[in-house]
């Protein structure tokens, strides 16, 4: 092993990492007689780096030079970063061994644009295609779509890959085209909309025949900049809702802005907004897996997502009348709605109550986070009148344990 | 009538023979315990139940009518879990079981039940730990090795993964606390125990065994590891809550 594929991979992961992405899951991709590898649908997450990320995939980029110089992206043009580029039998060889090893669950592969968008989606493709058919490769493969890329390399890739993606980077045209010249919503969306009826149609055909080739069938994601310009969150879980209905992405991600450049078409700032980072995934999450619309979330009045309060606890404080909820006799669905109570306490709950009234003993056992949902319910001996329900007072007492919490985390930094 | 203390043979087989046993001779046992933990006791003379498989499958199938196969999978994946007094909580939820006439698994009310389900989610944890830390090196004779030494006896659980992923590899995952492990031949998948000589060999693997091209790959992973992280987001406490510090041991990248 010489170190110049040491080097390369150094620099090649590096400029991969500032995409979220790190998905494994979504895909079921069954292991052939004497093949290598499988998905099961779950993910698995073979590491953490020392920020707390998952590492499921080997991400790395085919190469880092690039014709495009976006401000956001650190493999830009015009900045003075070490170039590298794999060979095709690197990234394979790489892929092979970190995976018979279990040090990953498969590649994500992405790439700076060189020549132009064709050439370069042609190679990301003969990776995929070279794992696969002369490797027997069946773990997961994540394949970014270049935007610009032909049809035609959307469809191969999309015969090989489990996942594609394609990031719209910023939340609104205006701020893409702002730092990002080459670019418009157009060659992001195009893309999206190609790959998802070739999903619909592939699913179609799957139902005919068993034996038809998977397309891409772990969906699509696509990622989000947050941080780096002005808009709201309201724009932004905006765009992510219109994406899940109209798009029918698989995932949004959210990267809170690193600064990692000094380029001056975007702010100057010294901490990543994690902490805003983190209220999006939550309310990502209340529209996808707890029936919540968006106007529920975030609306004309407050566009903006509470700091130090989750964004099911700030709904609730929003809507007194709806609580408090009757554990004993709520509907699943509602009883999704209460903060401290996920989809796992939820489905406990409604199952549990059928041998009997549940009480405050019951329901502290049951996993959900008491001091949070205490609030919001009565039980078989909880009576509301005792609860003194005043939403401000509640407010501070959520948000307190919350900033206390974050105090003892590095993420009060944020807060100087 | 006293209580009596009933031992088995340390496998789930036993354990299920020791309960049909409590009804056999109708009796309240105070501790069902395998024999080899089994502690002389002052006062009390434990009984030792033989395995008997045709007790085992009318006990299997009496859980299996009233709970379904799924309460079996469940008192099975607990009893891995190798905690002090499992057996009771596996009696507990039998007895329940039969009782009621129905099926009870779902009774999160049920305070000594619910005990099972979060046993059990503790044993699913670290299985799908397994499934993310094992960690194989290669052998000059193309046999994967992988040790790990999980919390709980999940080893029984984690072949079948290994299994689908790796069926054209040569494998085996050992366990350094229980001194067993389980080997794959591409084609078959059985447990292994070596002699207690060898056990130490098997904690660190010697270079001189390895492939020539072990250590770059191991070298490469590290880097690559190195490289992923973003320092502006450095957060500790949530590095070591996914991999705690117990794992990293035969984690290559720590």
């Amino acid at each position: 092993m010489n170190e110049r594929i040491k080097e390369k991979l150094e620099i090649l992961s590096d400029a991969a990492k500032y995409d979220v992405s790190c998905s494994s899951s979504g895909s079921k991709r069954k292991n052939t007689k004497y093949g290598m590898g499988n998905s099961t649908g779950m993910g698995i997450c073979h590491t953490y780096t020392q920020d707390g990320r998952c590492v499921s995939l080997l991400k790395i980029l085919l190469t880092n030079y690039c014709i495009f110089d976006c401000a956001y992206c650190v493999s830009r043009k015009s900045n003075d970063v070490k170039r590298a580029a794999f060979t095709v039998k690197e990234v394979v060889d790489l892929t092979m061994n970190f995976y018979q090893r279990n040090y990953i669950e498969g590649l994500f592969l992405s790439s700076g644009i060189f020549q132009n968008s064709d050439y370069t989606m042609e190679r990301l493709v003969r990776i995929a295609k070279e794992l696969r058919t002369i490797h027997k490769f069946n773990g997961y493969i994540h394949l970014k779509t270049i935007p610009g890329a032909s049809e035609e390399l959307m469809q191969e890739a999309g015969l090989y890959a489990d996942r594609l993606s394609v990031n719209i980077e910023m939340p609104s045209e205006s701020s893409l085209k702002k730092v990002a010249p080459e670019k418009d919503y157009k060659s992001v969306l195009e893309p999206m909309s190609y790959i998802k009826e070739k999903i619909i149609e592939n699913k179609e055909e799957r139902r005919k025949s068993k034996k038809a080739p998977l397309f891409s069938p772990g969906g699509q994601s696509t990622q989000l900049v947050i941080g780096a310009s002005p808009e709201k969150d309201l724009e932004v879980l905006t765009l992510a809702d219109g994406l899940y209905r109209q798009k029918s992405l698989k995932r949004v991600y959210y990267s809170g802005y690193i600064p990692i450049s000094e380029d001056n078409r975007l702010p100057v700032i010294y901490q990543p907004p994690l902490i805003r980072e983190n209220r999006l995934y939550q309310a990502d999450w209340l529209m996808r897996f707890y029936g919540f619309n968006l106007n529920e979330i975030v609306d004309e009045k407050n566009p903006d997502l509470d700091l130090a309060l989750d964004p099911k606890a700030a709904y609730a404080l929003r809507n007194p009348a709806i609580f408090p909820i009757d554990i004993n006799k709520a509907d699943y669905e509602l009883i999704l709605r209460v903060p401290g109570i996920g989809v796992k306490s939820a489905k406990k709950i409604v199952s549990a109550r059928k041998f009997g009234a549940l009480r405050e003993g019951h329901l502290r056992k049951l996993g959900l986070v008491w001091k949070r949902a205490k609030y919001f319910i009565t039980c078989a001996d909880r009576n509301f009148k005792f609860l003194n329900w005043k939403p401000e007072v509640i407010r501070q007492q959520i948000s307190s344990t919350i900033m206390t919490k974050a105090a003892n985390s590095n993420q009060l930094s944020l807060f100087p | 009538m006293d209580k009596i203390t009933l031992t088995y043979d340390g496998t789930f087989e036993g354990l299920l023979s020791a309960i049909f046993e409590t009804y056999r001779l109708k009796i309240n046992v105070d501790r069902i315990v395998p024999i080899s933990n089994y502690q002389d006791s002052l006062f009390a003379e434990p009984v030792h139940v033989v395995t008997n498989m045709v007790w085992v499958k009318r006990v299997k199938k009496g859980i299996q009518q009233r709970c379904g196969k799924a309460a079996n999978t469940l008192l099975y994946r607990c009893f891995l879990s190798e905690q002090r007094d499992i057996e009771l909580l596996i009696l507990h939820f039998v007895r329940t079981a039969m009782i009621r006439q129905h099926d009870v698994t779902r009774n999160y009310r049920d305070e000594k039940i619910l005990n099972l389900h979060q046993i059990n989610k503790k044993i699913g944890r670290e299985v799908h730990r397994m499934h993310a830390f094992v960690r194989f090196q290669k052998t000059k004779d193309d046999i994967f090795i992988s040790i790990i030494e999980p919390d709980f006896n999940v080893l029984p659980l984690i072949g079948d993964h290994f299994e689908k992923r790796y069926p054209a590899m040569q494998w085996l995952i050992y366990d350094t606390k229980r001194h067993y492990g389980i080997y794959y031949n591409k084609s078959v998948l059985d447990f292994i125990t070596f002699e207690a000589k060898d056990h130490l060999k098997l904690r660190q693997l010697s270079k001189d065994i390895l492939t020539t091209d072990e250590p770059d790959y191991q070298n490469l992973w590290r880097s690559y590891f190195k490289s992923v992280n973003i320092p502006e987001r450095n957060n500790q406490k949530l590095h070591v809550q996914h991999v705690p510090k117990r794992y990293w041991k035969y984690l290559v990248e720590k």
